[in-house]
């Protein structure tokens, strides 16, 4: 049995292995980590938080589609104070890695929950999240422009300091997803999270009226796993070398390592863990497992294999 | 509102199916769950996984335990009374004997014990009723008189099995059709008998519609009232944030996960109205 180098790196931040929880689909960590210790994973990554504490959406919230189910929480979360007080405390005790995902109405309030950010410890890197889904308004949702994208991008920048690095959270529902990512590459970030989920709806026959309180939900799940590997394999042939956390609907190994081939340099699981407390593990497990029969020593090495010898 | 760690009694098993019986319109089955079943409390649930490896229903489902047994011949068991209503629910009712589920348990908050002897009263529509049979056997126990009060659309959907019936001091049927016991809602047997039995705490289990006319009648009678809910879940575990119900938070309101602050709550906490959560989230 060859040994493997599972390990990865996002900017200057290297993680023991390439698997994390995905942003909103494992709060801060607590409720994981009764099934499995939370360093087990390369990091965590918490439900996005914004500056104020928030309610979220009415019920129903949840309907489930066809190997898959659309979500319309609303962002509730108990905002960035009450996070810093007890969130990362808490996740710092437990020696987990940590990636702070936030989210905010306007470019200035990333800026503020960026500057709040800065001089915390125990942070590995800061997603930027430009793409839920769940908002009032269509026309907020940054990543669908590459000129917001960009001006939340900055205001980032300018207010985190240090090298702590960045990682934009795009949206899967845009006509060119690369010219999206072009655009935050070019503001300075230092990786990607490549899907966010895609808008849907589902219309209850019985009722006659929409299923989800909010009308439009994000869609995930294993439903919309080969639309993630379109996004990351179209944005990692044009910028090879900006890392990407790849996440869509991956559920097992074989999921995970599609989209390392794709161009993946760390998986998020999602929805995966709602149907499995466990699923990262064996996810983590089985793509180790996979990595090894197919002759590789380093991680690294499968990333973006898929692109090569190929026109 | 949660002191001690989150899912702290759950643990996640392969639980083989030991028994699987039509009752009614429902199935009646028993698991195998070894020592899970020693942490379990009337109220808790299970979240299992449903359709089998390569499903396309992908979240799992919750079931509100209906009774645990600690040291049977079979070891630990859990027992659960489920509709097969849905795709997920038909395929666990059809599960045979000797098969494997996987199962997460407990999870969930459990029904609270009076201090005192209590006049209580159990009140379960439809196959709502289940965890209630648990909950009477504890509070009798305790000394507590058990009053109980089951209703549902028609005869057949009530679900009050024969040993159950004799934990308890009275009960009551309602239906909606008058097939049986009181021709009516159930709500609206509710007052009368809270007066004629001396009802000082109502524990509550069924759709929310019920729910919502008991809590209002427990709060015109100034007494305590104890419901588990039911919203749909994605995860069981408290990640998915899907579940919740909204409470009063000062003069605002607060969305709270039922599968960990509930789905046993104070229904006097829970804002049932839709408007005026509405109204508050808005303030």
């Amino acid at each position: 049995m060859s040994t493997l180098d599972f390990s990865t790196k996002i900017g200057s931040k290297r993680f023991s292995n390439p698997i994390f929880t995905a942003s909103g689909c494992a709060s801060s960590g607590q409720e994981l980590s009764q099934f499995f210790p939370l360093t087990d994973l390369g990091a965590i990554v918490t439900k996005s938080i914004m500056t104020k504490a928030r309610t979220g959406r009415m019920t129903p919230r949840m309907a489930e589609t066809p190997s898959g189910m659309l979500n319309s929480i609303g962002l509730q979360g108990p905002g960035i104070d009450a996070f810093l007080e007890n969130d990362i405390p808490w996740l710092v005790e437990q020696k987990a890695k940590v990636i702070v995902s936030i989210a905010g109405e306007s470019v200035d309030e990333y800026g503020v929950l960026s500057r709040r950010l800065r001089a915390v410890s125990g942070i590995s890197a800061v997603e930027v999240n430009i793409s839920c889904p769940n908002v009032e308004n269509r026309g907020q949702v940054f990543a669908c422009h590459p000129d917001t994208s960009v001006a939340v991008i900055e205001s980032v920048r300018r207010n985190i300091g240090g090298e702590l690095p960045i990682i934009a959270k795009l949206s899967p529902d845009v006509t060119d997803i690369v010219e999206i990512a072009h655009a935050v590459i070019n503001a300075g970030v230092d990786g990607l999270a490549l899907i966010n989920t895609l808008l849907g709806m589902v219309i209850d026959t019985t009722t006659m009226r929409p299923k989800l309180a909010g009308k439009t939900g994000g869609l995930s799940g294993p439903a919309i796993r080969p639309v993630a590997v379109r996004a990351i394999y179209q944005v990692h042939q044009a910028f090879p070398n900006i890392p990407i956390v790849g996440m869509g609907g991956v559920s097992n190994g074989r999921d995970a390592l599609e989209l390392v081939l794709a161009g993946a340099s760390a998986i998020s699981v999602g929805t995966a863990s709602f149907g499995n407390p466990m699923a990262a593990i064996n996810i983590k497990n089985q793509l180790s497992e996979l990595l090894i029969q197919r002759g590789f020593n380093d991680f690294r090495d499968a990333i973006g294999f898929a692109h090569r010898g190929v026109q | 509102m949660i002191p001690h760690k989150i899912n702290r009694s759950a643990t996640q098993i392969m639980a083989e199916v030991i028994s699987n019986k039509k009752f009614g319109p429902y199935h009646h089955m028993v698991f195998a769950v070894g020592e899970m079943a020693a942490n379990i409390k009337p109220g808790n649930f299970v979240a299992i996984s449903v359709g089998g490896e390569q499903s396309s229903l992908i979240l799992r489902r919750a079931f509100a335990i209906y009774r645990a047994i600690d040291k049977g011949p079979m070891g630990g068991s859990i027992e659960l009374v489920i509709a097969p209503h849905g795709q997920g629910s038909t395929w666990l009712c059809s599960r045979a004997v000797g098969d494997f589920v996987d199962l997460i348990g407990p999870l969930g908050t459990s029904f609270g014990i009076p201090t005192t002897n209590a006049n209580t009263m159990l009140v379960g529509g439809g196959y709502g009723s289940a965890p209630l049979f648990a909950l009477a056997e504890l509070l009798k126990n305790r000394g507590c008189r058990v009053d109980m009060v089951l209703g549902a659309s028609t005869a057949n959907k009530i679900f009050a099995p024969l040993e159950g019936k004799r934990t308890v001091s009275s009960l009551t049927l309602t239906t909606d059709d008058g097939s049986a016991g009181i021709h009516g809602q159930i709500s609206e047997a509710i007052p009368r008998l809270i007066r004629e039995l001396g009802t000082e705490v109502i524990y509550s289990c069924g759709p929310m519609g019920m729910l919502a006319a008991i809590a209002k009648i427990a709060k015109d009678f100034d007494i305590a009232h104890q419901c588990s809910v039911e919203e749909s879940m994605a995860c069981g575990i408290g990640v998915c944030m899907t579940c919740v119900v909204p409470i009063r938070n000062g003069d605002g309101v607060k969305m709270v996960r039922t599968c960990i602050d509930g789905p046993v709550m104070d229904g006097s906490e829970i804002i049932w109205d839709r408007k005026e959560v509405l109204d508050a989230m808005n303030i």
